[in-house]
């Protein structure tokens, strides 16, 4: 149970880092991203490669992920730029999938469908799994609290502000001097970066990745965390994420607890639970657990 | 000092089959209110916004100061003094009124990404200096009391006095305003043409675009009249007014009988 609950706040670090990366992108840029899985793999896969293939040393295989994710991130930014609302949905949503497949057919690279294993993870091997994951846990909410503190200041400089006034009027915020363009690139940067820390933090800590991780469901279940926290809100990112896999996890032990029905049945109460937790969120809560505020005061 | 601040020339610009602009020429002079009038459809909002860069024309050319401005970018031309309002106030509306002046404020080194990550002294002494503008300009439009609101809980004439406030957030050398009184009541429009009215006597030039002939009267000289896409006449409000073609574009042409 111990081990289970450790695993699970290491996810819950990874869902929140995620969160924080959709939040400079969608919260205050306003740019749909259904495509983050994609950078959450560009970032995974250039740190599984480089450390070992090329035997990188982790940190810099870290650092690696996040820089190439965020080259993505730019390249994408320049071609979505005219793009707004539905449309840029699909084709964030095609970039991700454009990952998945060139990772399961580019078999030199990525050993395609059958993936990467035996990726280094720190210490591992020479602590207990246990120990491993009490490790990790505090690697991954540091890159969590570090992000976090970054971004937060980043969102309530007028860097922030000037994306806030992107998401809600592009016309205005470009007639008030700001070179829209240039500050949509350097949103997705950023929040690619984050992305793909995210993705090269979870390669080593899962030791193995193959193209299935990265289906469009994480990406989804990341909006979602986002939503229920507080789009626009970097604490909400990471309230929404606990939120989040507390909600998918704690539901597998409510349903296991009622009694008198079937194995599949408790499945179907399980999703139904989740879903209903959700849309309840929503009608009463549309702001999120903690709505967006700016501190600016006169 | 006199002479022309703005000079179009020969812009044209049209959405798909319709003709918005048929080649239109306009000079605004240095230190006047300018009033570009006409009936709905002349093209009005289309020049401004070509002139503003918020859409290309096909052809023709803007010079401001000087300067070939034709086709540049929204936020280079109001980096040059040329600043616009916009016609439905368009405020950002989940920012505060102080965001929204803030927002409208040149040279803010903290909009550099890394800046931003270490809020360096350059950002917050910037930062500092707009804050103390925007309060300046705030007490003077009498959006004082209205800073920490949301743009989006004003009522409709302070969002104007706002569209007003964030333009001159840039130092506009050319303010044009895009109906700064619509839908506005008379006390509040009579006191936005005291407003444009001082800062003209401090310099600065306005172009506006307005359908309220009160204030059109009160307020602008010279007034040029637009009629499908292009330029009627050219002169102050009386001669405009007693114009028969002017009164032609307005009402249309009597029916002739054959």
């Amino acid at each position: 149970m111990d081990a289970y609950l450790v695993a699970m706040l290491v996810f819950a670090g990874f869902y929140a880092l995620m969160a924080l990366g959709l939040n400079v992108i969608w919260g205050l840029t306003g740019m749909v991203n259904l495509g983050l899985v994609g950078f959450f793999g560009v970032g995974a896969y250039a740190s599984a490669l480089l450390t070992s293939k090329l035997a990188w040393p982790m940190p810099l295989g870290w650092a690696a992920g996040a820089t190439i994710a965020a080259l993505a991130g730019g390249i994408m930014a320049l071609i979505v730029a005219r793009l707004r609302g539905d449309y840029l949905a699909i084709v964030t949503l095609g970039f991700a999938e454009v990952i998945r497949l060139v990772a399961s057919n580019e078999v030199w690279l990525t050993n395609g469908t059958d993936g990467i294993s035996g990726i280094p993870g720190p210490w591992r091997g020479a602590v207990t799994p246990q120990q491993f994951n009490l490790i990790f846990l505090g690697i991954v909410w540091t890159a969590v609290a570090i992000a976090f503190y970054l971004l937060s200041r980043a969102s309530h400089s007028p860097f922030g502000r000037v994306l806030r006034a992107i998401r809600e009027d592009e016309d205005v915020a470009a007639v008030a001097g700001k070179p829209v363009l240039w500050f949509k690139v350097r949103a997705f940067v950023t929040g690619a970066a984050v992305l793909g820390m995210a993705g090269a933090l979870y390669a080593h800590y899962n030791a193995f990745i193959a193209p299935e991780g990265f289906a469009p469901l994480l990406t989804i279940y990341i909006v979602l965390a986002l939503t229920a926290g507080g789009v626009g809100s970097m604490r909400g990112a990471i309230i929404g994420a606990i939120f989040l896999i507390t909600l998918i996890e704690g539901t597998r032990f409510l349903a296991a607890a009622v009694p008198g029905v079937t194995p599949v049945q408790k499945a179907a109460l399980r999703e139904g639970a989740i879903a209903l937790t959700l849309i309840l969120l929503l009608r009463f809560r549309p702001q999120g657990l903690i709505p967006e505020r700016t501190r600016t005061k006169a | 000092m006199t002479g022309s601040i703005l000079e179009v020339r020969g812009l044209a610009r049209r959405f798909g089959g319709v003709v918005a602009l048929a080649g239109l020429d306009l000079t605004v002079r240095r230190g006047t209110v300018t009033a570009l009038i006409g009936p709905n459809g002349a093209g009005k909002s289309t020049a401004f916004q070509c002139i503003s860069g918020v859409i290309k024309p096909d052809s023709g050319t803007v010079r401001f100061e000087g300067q070939d401005i034709t086709g540049w970018r929204p936020d280079r031309i109001t980096g040059a003094g040329l600043v616009r309002s916009f016609q439905i106030a368009r405020g950002i509306p989940r920012l505060t009124v102080l965001e929204n002046l803030l927002l409208y404020g040149q040279a803010q080194p903290g909009e550099s990404v890394l800046t931003a990550f270490l809020g360096t002294a350059a950002q917050k002494r910037r930062e500092e200096a707009l804050r103390e503008k925007a309060r300046a300009i705030a007490g003077r439009l009498n959006l004082a009391r209205v800073l920490d609101n949301p743009a989006a809980a004003l009522s409709g004439g302070q969002k104007k006095l706002m569209e007003i406030g964030r333009a001159l957030m840039a130092d506009p050398k050319l303010l044009i305003l895009d109906e700064p009184v619509a839908g506005v009541n008379p006390t509040l429009s009579a006191e936005i043409a005291t407003h444009i009215a001082h800062l003209r006597d401090e310099g600065m030039t306005v172009l506006i675009v307005e359908h309220h002939m009160d204030f059109v009267a009160s307020l602008c000289d010279p007034v040029i009249v637009m009629a499908e896409g292009r330029p009627l006449m050219e002169g102050s409000f009386e001669q405009v007014a007693n114009d028969p073609r002017v009164q032609e574009a307005y009402m249309g042409r009597r029916a002739v009988h054959a």
